[in-house]
């Protein structure tokens, strides 16, 4: 017996719903009466930050999305789609699931690749590879706040190896960082691209009068109400032990309904096709009505469910995993049954597109649901909120962080977790299916050749949340520059991204103004690369009793490589080799990782970002590998060039020694070796073509010299102002390498 | 010489060794469907990786009652070569047709990386065209890859020469420290006592592209090419 019809809308009802009472009037003008209680809670989620970006939206619309090779823009479909060249296409985005990792960290993750999967062959396309970004408190240390954060970090990466691991779709890179800003709060953000035909794009509009609505894909079950409010109090009381907080991924289930999907786009039959993730069957239902300018009808007792007396309420706002929405083309039903049954999915016809634009939800002959899809899919109420006033990061003073040992420092950097090897986290997640990743993890960006296109991709995944806590605008603009720079080390030319904004609460001002900040730094240099925004996703509310999270606006990008050829790795790769700075010596050590990990400080401006000077070096970089002169690049980023060396020497298989001095009139040593200024990459190059290289870069007037010469071993020597630095390069592979091994307990 | 490349709901090397086969081997190779039931036409087995039915019962537990492996029993019978790579390997064994289980990895982590795996005969279908005593880098990616047999399993096993791959390191040694799963005796590969049946860890298929970083894997797939008769 359904009672939640009865369920009086007082105004506690309305609030615990998270809805002003002004949206409440706006409900009300909409539906023209007022709505019962499971319409209360469709219009709570489908309004909620996570479905509407009700807070961000006028903010996102300050991004490029558009540009020659955008072939569906950010925010028509699931995820935008590029040209790729020769009638192929990529479809990518990235996704946050940080909430539900933070509670529940192995099945928090699992999901969250489970759904930005399903975001992708929604399109149309084949996923090919998987890359995550991950953030957690420090993890060093015997305290319990350091305990709760290596557990986070281990399940999290744990739920991403089970699930990616499974379903047979390469995890190629990404980035891990541990910052104390995160402890309570972890980040995990998860981008997954996808390969298709221009012709095989595939939409989400409920298109067709008359047409079938098809559910596919595992049962609905109550688990995931939980967060969409507070369902389990207000209905029936004995549920509440059967519902889990968080969502259980089955990654075999997904694999069976992609292959599923995919078979099913090829058939022909499909008129419109939705996966069900946030808000599920609601936010599938009323989005493809309204982006078909239709209707839809379902019937809730034809819905596939795994627990018996389900009411509507929970049914619509369930988000159970693994689910699609397919609009079927009328008359080719049969064809549509065969191929669910021959991967064994679950399936049922629930309902019919109608030309009447409501979004209708019956349970038999009682309507439960009856909303105007258009305004419930597209018009919640936007909001600009409130910024404080900008301010100027303090100008940094040297004189209070007196240079340290050098020595000692290099091993330290090395040694903090967010340098050191990731490559206990990689070596985790099945990297090498699919036959594609020709740069393996751990290079400044990963390479993937996809085979059935003979496209080779490069992708990178970056933002430095010190730059951006420090200074917004600049971090953010940091973080497209990174990105490319990384994609350019490769001899990729970059060509999209996806960006995952992650900040407090934006009721906030100075939440709000980080926010503003970060999307205009990111707008302005994604214009400068040229590389448009196809989407992605906003994470807001990221705090914890310590406060909101350093703002972390991390961008996916993604480049193309021309030609097998000039896939370049950051390590080197033979003694005798000559060494070469792209790019100025740098003095900026502002909100560097030196200051972190050695003086324990935050603090400084960014480094700042000349976009003339980044696009010439990165151009000319480019241009060198393409000419077949580079056998090594890597770029300068946490740590300088120190730590930049460092990783050249250790990362290869075959490790070498380097002798270098260091140009400039730095006065301190630390300054020299650990600024982080912009614009700078390390490569190496035969020694026989060192001179025609240091020629190539005059003519591009990017400045550029020879600053040493890799070795046989079995040192790294690096001189800089004035002194004479060595380090056994066993001693630094331990620091390395090391760390986190050490930490996890292997 | 055509190759089945068996299919199973959870398969995902599937398309990999058919590519690997047909593009890089130069070999012909069709996918078999699970459901399917005839193997005629087609002169070699492949049980590809993956996760067969989501391995959540047992690695290879559920996929060894498909209507395909009863097939695949039949023809193994009569003499017809079998490969089971990673989660075939698995499934192989849970079907009786190879010794042994595989069980944890020791670490209890999934590994992705690597490995160099010494060549400990040449005389069989599956490593005529190596040299004992070679080494060949092949990758590995599994959670469950820790060989396991009985001690009189593992005699017999050595007494025959079923034993064709072990982990090593750089130097062909099989070390402890080369093993990265914990594999009794470093075992990564196996034969059946007929020589027809053949199952192992590493996935030849991820090392037949040199842009991949090794053409190793192509040893396995040009061996069963090649053809090979059991000495009497």
């Amino acid at each position: 017996m359904d009672t939640t019809f009865m369920t009086p809308i007082t105004p506690e009802v309305i609030a615990k719903h998270g809805i002003t009472p002004d949206e409440f009037t706006r409900i009300r003008e909409i539906l023209g009466r007022e709505p019962n209680f499971t319409e209360l809670g469709v219009f709570s989620v489908m309004w909620s930050e996570h479905c509407s970006y009700k807070n961000s939206k006028l903010e996102l619309k300050k991004f490029p999305t558009t540009g020659s090779r955008v072939l569906v823009k950010a925010g028509e479909e699931n995820a935008g789609v590029i040209d790729i060249g020769d009638g192929w296409a990529i479809a990518f985005k990235m996704e946050s699931h940080n909430h539900p990792s933070a509670v529940e960290p192995f099945q928090g993750a699992a999901t969250g690749v489970g759904g930005i999967i399903r975001d992708i062959f929604t399109m149309g396309a084949r996923p090919v590879f998987s890359m995550n970004s991950l953030r957690f408190g420090d993890i060093r240390g015997d305290s319990a706040e350091a305990r709760t954060n290596r557990r986070l970090f281990a399940g999290v990466v744990e739920g991403i190896s089970h699930y990616g691991n499974c379903i047979g779709i390469p995890t190629i890179g990404g980035e891990v960082y541990f910052d104390e800003s995160y402890a309570g709060n972890p980040l995990v953000n998860v981008f997954c691209l996808g390969v298709l035909r221009h012709d095989q794009i595939a939409r989400g509009g409920a298109v067709g009068i008359g047409n079938p609505v098809f559910y596919v894909g595992a049962e609905t079950g109550r688990d995931g109400l939980a967060g969409a409010a507070f369902a389990s109090r207000e209905l029936t009381e004995e549920s509440k032990e059967d519902r889990p907080a968080v969502q259980v991924g089955d990654p075999f289930r997904e694999k069976l309904l992609l292959e599923a999907c995919l078979e099913l786009l090829a058939s022909g039959c499909v008129a419109g096709i939705q996966d069900m993730g946030a808000a599920g069957l609601t936010c599938s239902t009323c989005e493809t009505a309204s982006r078909g300018g239709t209707g839809v009808e379902i019937d809730l007792n034809l819905v596939p469910k795994r627990e018996t007396g389900m009411t509507p309420y929970e049914i619509l706002l369930s988000e159970s995993q693994e689910r699609m929405l397919v609009i079927v083309t009328k008359g080719e039903e049969e064809k549509v049954r065969a191929i669910f049954e021959k991967w064994d999915l679950p399936y049922a016809e629930i309902g019919v597109v109608n030309d009447d634009g409501m979004m209708r939800v019956r349970e038999g002959d009682s309507v439960a649901v009856e909303i105007p899809a258009r305004k419930l899919a597209d018009d919640a109420p936007l909001y600009s909120r409130e910024a404080a006033p900008k301010s100027r990061p303090e100008a940094l003073d040297l004189s209070k962080y007196p240079e340290a040992d050098c020595h000692a420092a290099l091993r330290t950097l090395l040694a903090h977790p967010s340098i050191a090897s990731k490559q206990w986290v990689w070596r985790q997640y099945d990297h090498m299916v699919r036959l594609g990743a020709t740069v393996l993890p751990g290079s400044d960006a990963a390479v993937f050749i996809v085979r059935e296109a003979g496209k080779i991709l490069a992708a990178s995944t970056d933002c430095n949340a010190i730059y951006c806590r420090q200074d917004p605008r600049e971090g953010a603009r940091i973080a497209v520059a990174e990105a490319a720079r990384n994609i350019a080390c490769t001899g990729a030319i970059p060509l999209a991204l996806t960006d995952n904004l992650n900040f407090g609460n934006p009721h906030k001002p100075e939440n709000f103004l980080q926010l503003r900040e970060a999307v205009e730094g990111l707008a302005e240099a994604c214009r400068a690369f040229d590389t448009p925004v196809t989407g992605g996703n906003v994470s807001l509310y990221n705090e914890s009793p310590a406060g909101a999270i350093d703002p972390t606006p991390t961008v996916g990008m993604v480049g193309i490589v021309e030609d097998a050829r000039h896939i370049t790795t950051q390590f080197f790769k033979a003694a005798g080799d000559a060494i070469l700075l792209v790019g100025e010596p740098g003095d900026e050590l502002g909100a560097s990782h030196y200051l972190l990990a050695v003086h324990g400080m935050k603090a400084g401006p960014p480094p700042r970002l000349d976009y003339d000077k980044e696009l010439a070096v990165q151009g000319a970089v480019r241009t060198l590998i393409r000419a077949g002169l580079v056998k090594s690049a890597h770029d300068c980023a946490e740590g300088g060039l120190a730590v930049a060396l460092a990783e050249s020497c250790l990362s290869g298989e075959t490790k070498f020694g380097a002798a270098v001095q260091i140009p400039g009139g730095a006065k301190r040593a630390d300054v020299a070796l650990f600024n982080e200024s912009q614009s700078r990459i390390v490569i190496s190059v035969d020694p026989g073509k060192e001179a025609e290289v240091l020629t190539l870069l005059a003519r591009e007037g990017v400045p550029a010299q020879k600053i040493g010469t890799v070795t046989a071993g079995p040192d790294l020597e690096i001189q800089a102002s004035g002194r004479a630095l060595r380090w056994p390069l066993a001693e630094l592979h331990e620091s390395w390498s090391g760390t986190i091994p050490t930490l996890m307990g292997a | 010489m055509k190759f089945a490349v068996l299919r199973f709901p959870g398969s995902n090397c599937d398309q990999d060794c058919v590519y690997a086969l047909n593009a890089i081997a130069g070999a012909s190779a069709d996918y078999v469907w699970h459901k399917d039931t005839s193997l005629a036409g087609f002169d070699v087995v492949v049980i590809p990786g993956g996760f067969s039915y989501g391995d959540y019962l047992r690695c290879g537990a559920i996929a060894r009652f498909s209507p395909v492996m009863q097939s695949v029993r039949e023809f193994a019978a009569s003499g017809g070569p079998v490969i089971g790579i990673c989660n075939g390997f698995q499934i192989l064994c849970e079907s009786g047709l190879l010794p042994g289980a595989l069980v944890r990895n020791r670490g209890l982590h999934f590994l992705c990386q690597h490995v160099r795996l010494r060549v400990e005969s040449n005389a069989s279908r599956f490593t005529n065209a190596a040299v004992p005593g070679q080494t060949l880098n092949i990758p590995i990616a599994h959670g469950e890859g820790c060989y396991f047999a009985d001690e009189e399993t593992l005699r017999s096993l050595q007494a025959n020469g079923q034993v064709l791959l072990r982990y090593c390191d750089a130097q062909g040694r099989p070390t402890e420290a080369a093993n990265p799963n914990g594999s009794r005796d470093n075992i990564a590969g196996i034969r059946n006592e007929a020589g027809n049946v053949f199952g192992l860890m590493p996935h030849p298929e991820r090392a037949c592209d040199p842009l991949l970083g090794s053409t190793d894997g192509l040893a396995i797939f040009h061996s069963l090419m090649k053809g090979w008769t059991q000495p009497s």
